[in-house]
């Protein structure tokens, strides 16, 4: 069975919290702030994972290897509001073993 | 004042497939959105994405569901309300309700269904100062009307779909149409693309990339703009500004109807009918929550069926009524129309 990892995430009001992911139900980090309901919902993940609305912006907090960001990602967050050169899209990050001790925090909702 | 049995708020999958259910129950609906046309997010956000969890449909692009929702609740000749939003709600001693949208326009009806899915889709502003004083004097967060902009000067901004496809539009609409981007690659459809690069080599619309709008001037109307590009900043005239970032939705005016909400959502009845807790308003699809809960096209339309047969009995009281199929029973169309299985025949053969 796959090994769950480790996800340290900061909620909108600061809080952090550390939570087990698990790698093998096709899982992104969107996914993954909603199932622990760390963001209410209606305001994550409006778009469904489409990278067409930024409502998952995170900011990566440490150096863990990621995908890169592909062309959707990168336009979207041209468009998005409170973008810093840590931003990423919780939607586009899948969650893999390789993401084990990942720190984010979620943007603001804008 | 537009009189109806069932106002539905929201023209989404689930709001459309409700006029369908209604009709065959012989029910009249009338659907209110704030977008200028139906579809909600599905044809707001992704009309060009497929949809793999339709039943009996193994792949559908989101656009072709709503226009064949669209073409099967027709017949039932559904009136709408669009680009506006549904705003205040009184209940009147015979129990039936007025809907008043923000721009007053009153609806009366015997149930109301809440179909709004995420919620009303509101633009997404960018930071300039004064924007707000420039809104209906010249700034335009949606392109509902295109004649507005005939033979005017006009400035879009974004570099998504619908900057590039209202780019193209009005460019035969509009004396000048210039798209402003904050960088040089555009997301969206290739024919999109490639249709812009050829209108910016025939000179049909300006595009000025990388660059972004940071002051508005005029005094009772927009009269120019000043843009920002690499550092270096030009002043441009124009009639009309149209930014096109995106669309954030908010639960908007019926967060204060009295319903009782939850996380976002409004709570509902599921193990009987969607009704909220106030009697006669109802709520399916995206926009409820109950326990178990999923946010699908598919529940929406479960959601959708019950809600009108509870809306007959409501209206019909002691009326008996079964169900009745569609193959046996056809589908007789408000505009006379009947739909009907082809009746076998009884023939020998020889």
């Amino acid at each position: 069975m796959a090994q769950d990892i480790t996800i340290k995430i900061t909620d909108r009001d600061g809080v952090t919290h550390e939570v087990q992911a698990p790698t093998d139900m096709n899982m992104n980090i969107m996914e993954l702030v909603r199932s622990y309901e760390l963001a209410p919902e209606g305001t994550i993940g409006i778009c469904g994972g489409m990278a067409m609305c930024a409502s998952c912006q995170c900011y990566v907090l440490n150096e863990v290897p990621l995908p890169e960001k592909n062309p959707d990602e990168e336009a979207m967050l041209w468009e998005a509001f409170n973008v810093k050169d840590n931003s990423r899209l919780g939607c586009q990050l899948h969650i893999t073993e390789a993401m084990d001790g990942l720190e984010i925090e979620l943007a603001p909702e804008s | 004042m537009i009189e109806t049995d069932i106002l539905i708020i929201g023209a989404g999958p689930t709001g459309l497939f409700a006029v369908f259910e209604a009709g065959l129950l012989k029910l009249k609906c009338h659907i209110i959105d704030a977008l200028p046309q139906p579809g909600g997010q599905l044809a707001e956000l992704y009309p060009k994405k497929p949809i793999y969890d339709i039943p009996g449909y193994p792949e559908v692009l989101a656009g072709d569901l709503v226009n064949n929702l669209m073409e099967q609740i027709k017949q039932f000749q559904p009136g709408f309300t669009l680009a506006e939003t549904a705003e205040t709600i009184d209940k009147l001693d015979d129990g039936t309700f007025i809907v008043t949208t923000n721009k007053g326009t009153k609806h009366h009806a015997k149930a109301i269904a809440i179909a709004g899915g995420l919620g009303t889709f509101e633009p997404r502003k960018p930071e300039i100062e004064n924007i707000n004083f420039y809104e209906e004097k010249g700034v335009e967060y949606f392109v509902k009307d295109p004649e507005l902009f005939r033979d005017k000067k006009i400035v879009i901004a974004g570099g998504g779909d619908s900057a590039l496809d209202w780019s193209i539009f009005l460019a035969d609409v509009a004396s000048e149409v210039t798209l402003i981007h904050r960088r040089n690659e555009f997301r969206g459809a290739l024919d999109s693309v490639e249709k812009l690069q050829e209108y910016k080599k025939l000179g049909l619309v300006n595009l000025v990339t990388p660059a972004e709008v940071v002051r508005l001037h005029g005094d009772d109307h927009l009269t120019a703009i000043t843009i920002n590009s690499d550092g270096q900043e030009q002043i441009i005239e124009t009639d009309y500004f149209i930014p096109l970032f995106g669309l954030t939705p908010k639960l908007g005016p019926i967060a204060n109807w009295g319903l009782e909400i939850e996380k976002n959502a409004i709570k509902v009845n599921n193990a009987l009918d969607y009704q909220t807790n106030i009697d006669g308003i109802y709520a399916i699809g995206d926009v409820n929550i109950y326990p178990g809960k999923l946010k699908l096209i598919l529940c929406g339309f479960h959601e959708a069926t019950l809600m009108c047969q509870s809306v007959y009995n409501r209206l019909n009281p002691g009326k008996r009524y079964v169900l009745k199929y569609t193959t046996v029973s056809g589908v007789d169309g408000f505009d006379g129309t009947r739909k009907e299985a082809e009746k076998a025949v009884v023939k020998s053969i020889d």
